[in-house]
């Protein structure tokens, strides 16, 4: 039987959701081995069960907890899906300002209409099986996760930097052309697709495991930007994770 | 007629976002009618605050996926204004290049994936792979020619990479650009036209209901304008972008997490039709002929041919793609650099036509190139209060139909508008009150 999956948004601005219907070369294959039973973006029906539940978008909100808590009940395996998901992504960075101050410059004097959470990886509020990072996630490691979990093998881990792909792609370092890139303490699993079409690396695939924050900002402030600019640009991706 | 009726769409589908359909009619008088916002607030302008002006495109381009090419540019328009950075043709041209990507494929996705299933009585795209194949592959066809548009010009479609303050990371190769010239002659467009006829088989579904409105779009004297211009109200004529709060004039309603906007009358219309009805003139024979085949006449005032109007526009942008790719190729593509010395700090403003309708980012920043302050102001957000004026005039024109049927009509007419509700709420939240 083909498993069921669904996908639900949470926090975001739905482009891994996106990126999925963009996969208009593979879009009726996959279809011939998954039932899609739940998609609100591109469809009507709900269902009760699922066997593999993608979650897109951080946890913001007292409903989002409820909403995830019920999904997770219902769900065999669940999968975080992009950055929101995985480690709270570009949402977090509210997260580094006090929330009072927040709620000020974007409600003025209604601040306290509303209730609001500091935004969250789901992993932060039930158990995540797995994940595909990204910012957006890449259409390719999305592909090899939902097949890997169709096998019912194990999906690969990506536990080096972007430099090392970004060496293999054969591009000049941006550092050599006065550019300053989060690429030496970024996990990898993207192609370096930023530095490949001569952009700096933001962040977005989060932290490695042991990765060597002083140094990087060592390397960056040697190439002139300030230490306040460095940390900021640390913390893009990374605000839940960082520790300045 | 006296009648009870109550209906509540929870999280309404094939929308990006999240929406309720609220409506309530006592003895025949209608109480409430109108779409709520429940998406959870994303904060952008707090979380713009002090960023660099190298960084402030990337952010509010996650202001949503869909539409995320449009933040973007509109973020670099904002922010050139603001530093003085001026961009080259080539960089211009490169840009209206990737909106028409942008708008195709968002346009296709609404008309086949979103709207297209209500013609067909379908709940969403997925069953009619079985009945229609022919009909989801074509829409899969101009997704992708749209979405190569985006992934060579930009990197990527979603979440773009190239476009920066001042031009361009990378320029695309002669080569590169040629084969997008191929895919839109050889497949593009014969799909689009086939997606005419499509849709005029379809347009008999369409719901025939008016409510005449005023419609807001930029205009310019060039082109049927997408990127830059002024903005153009069909109630009083031309206004400068550098005064786009006289005319979006937001205000907080209880029913909604996203501000509602207001200009001549107590609501206006932006997007594919509001854009048809104001600049209809501008656009070429074959749009003209695309448009009278779906039976789309210039001054539409049916919010449900919203739909119609985006697949003219889809035509349209698949031509203009041509000539936009043969004038870069005429001209010779230069390896420039993006220009990115401040020439002064303070204010910018950036206005586009997104598929959604007229997108306006708004910035200041401090001597070091930060922001200081930030406001984005989103066509859906904007199209709020109309859509719910539309629901007004609608359901007493339709109570004598089943509820399912007036259910329906209702979803219909909000998935009309293509809302983006992620985009709507990038930064308010107010209590829901029933």
């Amino acid at each position: 039987m083909k498993p069921k999956v669904a996908f639900f948004d949470f926090t975001s601005c739905e482009g891994c959701q996106l990126n999925k219907l963009n996969l208009e070369n593979d879009l009726l294959d996959i279809l011939k081995h998954i039932d899609i039973v739940e998609f609100r973006e591109a469809m009507d029906d709900k269902a009760d069960f699922y066997d593999i539940a993608f979650i897109e978008g951080s946890i913001s909100s007292p409903t989002c907890v409820e909403r995830i808590h019920d999904i997770r009940r219902r769900s065999n395996i669940l999968v975080a899906l992009g950055s929101c998901a995985v480690n709270g992504g570009v949402n977090a960075m509210k997260n580094l300002h006090p929330i009072d101050e927040v709620r000020e410059t974007v409600y003025g004097d209604d601040k306290y209409l509303f209730a609001t959470l500091p935004a969250m990886a789901v992993s932060s509020v039930v158990k995540v099986d797995y994940e595909v990072r990204g910012c957006p996630m890449t259409q390719q490691d999305f592909l090899k996760l939902l097949i890997s979990l169709v096998l019912g093998k194990q999906p690969p881990k990506y536990g080096s930097p972007v430099c090392v792909e970004c060496k293999l792609s054969e591009n000049e370092c941006l550092y050599n052309r006065g550019m300053v890139c989060l690429g030496p303490i970024t996990r990898g699993g993207c192609d370096a697709i930023c530095p490949s079409f001569g952009q700096f690396c933001t962040g977005c695939r989060g932290l490695l495991d042991d990765p060597n924050l002083d140094g990087m900002l060592e390397l960056m402030t040697s190439h002139g930007i300030s230490l306040d600019e460095a940390k900021k640009r640390m913390l893009l991706y990374n605000s839940n994770e960082v520790q300045l | 007629m006296s009648r009870d009726l109550n209906i509540k769409v929870h999280h309404l589908t094939r929308v990006e976002g999240h929406g309720n359909i609220v409506v309530n009619m006592k003895d025949g008088v209608l109480e409430k009618a109108h779409l709520s916002i429940v998406e959870p607030p994303r904060f952008f302008e707090a979380m713009m605050k002090g960023r660099s002006f190298h960084e402030a495109a990337i952010i509010t381009s996650r202001i949503c996926g869909i539409c995320s090419l449009g933040h973007q540019l509109t973020s670099l328009v904002a922010t050139e204004d603001a530093l003085g950075l001026e961009i080259s043709e080539q960089t211009r041209l490169l840009r209206k290049l990737l909106i028409h990507g942008a708008t195709i494929q968002s346009n296709v996705l609404h008309a086949y994936f979103l709207a297209a299933p209500d013609f067909l009585g379908a709940g969403s795209v997925f069953p009619l792979i079985a009945t229609h194949k022919d009909v989801v592959l074509r829409a899969l066809r101009m997704k992708r020619v749209a979405n190569d548009i985006g992934d060579i010009v930009s990197g990527r479609a979603v979440h773009p990479i190239t476009p920066v303050p001042g031009g361009f990371t990378r320029i695309p190769e002669k080569a590169e650009l040629l084969e997008i010239k191929r895919k839109l002659l050889e497949e593009a467009l014969p799909d689009g036209l086939e997606t005419v006829e499509t849709m005029k088989a379809l347009a008999g579904a369409i719901p025939q209901f008016e409510r005449e409105t005023e419609y807001i779009s930029l205009k310019n004297s060039e082109e049927y304008a997408f990127y830059e211009g002024d903005i153009f109200s069909s109630d009083s004529g031309a206004i400068s972008v550098q005064n786009y709060l006289d005319v979006t004039n937001e205000f907080v309603v209880d029913h909604s997490t996203s501000k509602h906007a207001k200009y001549n009358r107590n609501s206006y219309f932006v997007g594919a039709l509001a854009r048809w009805n104001n600049n209809n003139a501008q656009l070429g024979e074959e749009a003209h002929a695309a448009a009278e085949a779906m039976g789309l006449k210039p001054n539409c005032y049916n919010s449900y041919m919203n739909t119609i109007a985006q697949v003219v526009e889809a035509v349209h942008c698949i031509l203009d793609s041509v000539r936009i790719i043969d004038k870069l190729l005429e001209d010779g593509l230069k390896n420039e650099k993006p220009n990115q010395n401040p020439t002064r700090y303070g204010r910018g403003i950036g206005s586009n036509e997104v598929p959604r309708g007229i997108l306006f980012h708004d910035y200041t920043y401090d001597n070091k190139g930060n922001i200081v302050k930030a406001n984005c102001v989103i066509p859906t957000g904007q199209n709020l209060a109309n859509i719910d004026n539309d629901m007004q005039k609608l359901v007493p024109e339709i109570i004598d139909k089943s509820k399912a049927e007036i259910t329906l009509s209702l979803e219909m007419l909000v998935r009309a508008y293509d809302p983006c509700i992620s985009c709507s709420v990038h930064m308010l939240e107010v209590d829901f009150i029933e």
